[in-house]
């Protein structure tokens, strides 16, 4: 232990001598090149480079490592970081259920592309429902109707960025502008997810939509809006008007379509006329549910194409 | 200037997270400030009113009086420590 300590020690004067006799040629600390410098410069920088990584590699490690007492405290360190790790994953889980996240990003470029044709085009898509596979829900990769939430985040993020393109084109573009569409836009999600829990809620349906599965849904809308404002920036306000027109449509369809196997009763989704209050009651909150969509969809897009 | 002007045109867009908080706080408030014995009952709208069909359909307005009686159980401390400090800050930072 002395004797480590001694040659450390010796060490350390070395590199003390090294280290002053080339701060005399070179002004600059030890870590940094300084290629500014030409002539007699380029040689203390060669020593400066020589010193540097042996100074910097030799005075912190030697001293790090063989000093018992930061031993001590470098493994104390590790395992209260390790404790801490944990703690943090252990409550983590407690508050957003990580693993079910996970199986709303399992997609693969099949499926994204296939449900991106659907959220244009659903007229033509025929089988609405959700597979299972004993009792849990199949993976967005292996099924086109099961919700997911990287479409709904992509398209969130796209949105932000071709807004904040849509107002450079006006010149109204400033950074904290994109700022404040993220957070509006995020806060008009909260809210209409919000509103739906409630309105679920209140009707009493017992259904298995997870609020992931409604943000899921509510991040839908995502696509159309971002096609309505292209194509408004590429060909004036009438493609605008035409493109979210049909983006409208499309996700009015999607809505009812999926919402209808999973809201109403058996026999109503299967299109037999049922009557009764609460079949009528949940259809009017399907109806509105899918209209709520293109009314947010103008809504947030209108004072981007002007 | 300008980007006043187009700030103002943000005005009804400008929401911000903050907002939602309080948003949230002030309904919550309205929620819990409905007296039971003195409105409620009043209009109709008591505990003992709604419970009516038991069931599988408890209906609309049993779940709305169920709705309110838990948010006024629920939240009623959890209330005042949030109103207090609302009202402590705004106090200070205005």
């Amino acid at each position: 232990m002395e004797y480590t300590a001694a040659q450390s020690g010796f060490r350390q004067q070395h590199n003390m001598r090294l280290r002053n006799s080339s701060m005399d040629g070179s002004d600059g600390s030890q870590l940094f090149d300084d290629t500014s410098a030409t002539g007699p410069g380029a040689q203390g920088v060669y020593r400066n480079q020589q010193a540097g990584p042996q100074a910097a590699g030799g005075l912190p490690g030697q001293s790090l490592l063989s000093d018992p007492m930061s031993n001590l405290a470098m493994a104390y360190g590790s395992s209260l970081a390790s404790q801490g790790r944990e703690m943090v994953d252990k409550n983590l889980d407690r508050f957003i259920p990580v693993s079910k996240l996970k199986y709303y990003f399992a997609v693969d470029t099949v499926y994204v592309g296939k449900k991106l044709g659907i959220l244009v085009f659903p007229y033509m898509h025929e089988n609405w429902e959700v597979s299972y596979q004993q009792d849990i829900p199949v993976a967005p990769r292996f099924d086109v109707n099961a919700p997911d939430l990287y479409i709904p985040t992509m398209g969130f993020i796209t949105y932000i960025l071709v807004a904040g393109l849509a107002l450079g084109t006006q010149n109204r573009f400033s950074p904290e502008l994109l700022g404040v569409q993220a957070s509006s836009a995020l806060v008009w999600l909260i809210m209409e997810v919000l509103a739906v829990l409630l309105s679920l809620y209140l009707v009493t349906v017992n259904t298995d939509l997870t609020t992931i599965d409604l943000l899921a849904f509510s991040g839908y809308k995502y696509v159309g809006m971002i096609l309505g404002v292209v194509a408004g920036l590429l060909f004036g306000k009438l493609a605008y008007y035409l493109s979210l027109l049909w983006c409208c449509a499309a996700i009015f369809v999607l809505m009812i379509r999926t919402l209808r196997l999973k809201l109403l009763s058996e026999a109503a989704a299967e299109g037999k006329l049922v009557r009764g209050a609460r079949n009528q009651l949940r259809m009017y909150l399907t109806m509105s549910i899918a209209a709520a969509q293109p009314v947010f969809m103008y809504w947030l897009t209108y004072h981007l194409v002007r | 200037m300008v980007c006043l002007r187009d700030k103002t045109s943000f005005a009804s867009m400008a929401f911000t997270l903050y907002t939602l908080i309080q948003t949230a706080i002030l309904c919550t408030n309205a929620i819990a400030v409905l007296h039971e014995e003195r409105f409620l009952s009043k209009i109709g709208w008591g505990v003992d009113q709604g419970v009516g069909g038991f069931g599988d359909d408890p209906g609309v307005k049993a779940q709305i009086l169920n709705l309110i009686r838990s948010v006024r159980t629920v939240m009623r401390v959890p209330l005042i420590i949030v109103n207090s400090a609302c009202i402590i800050l705004l106090l200070l930072f205005g």
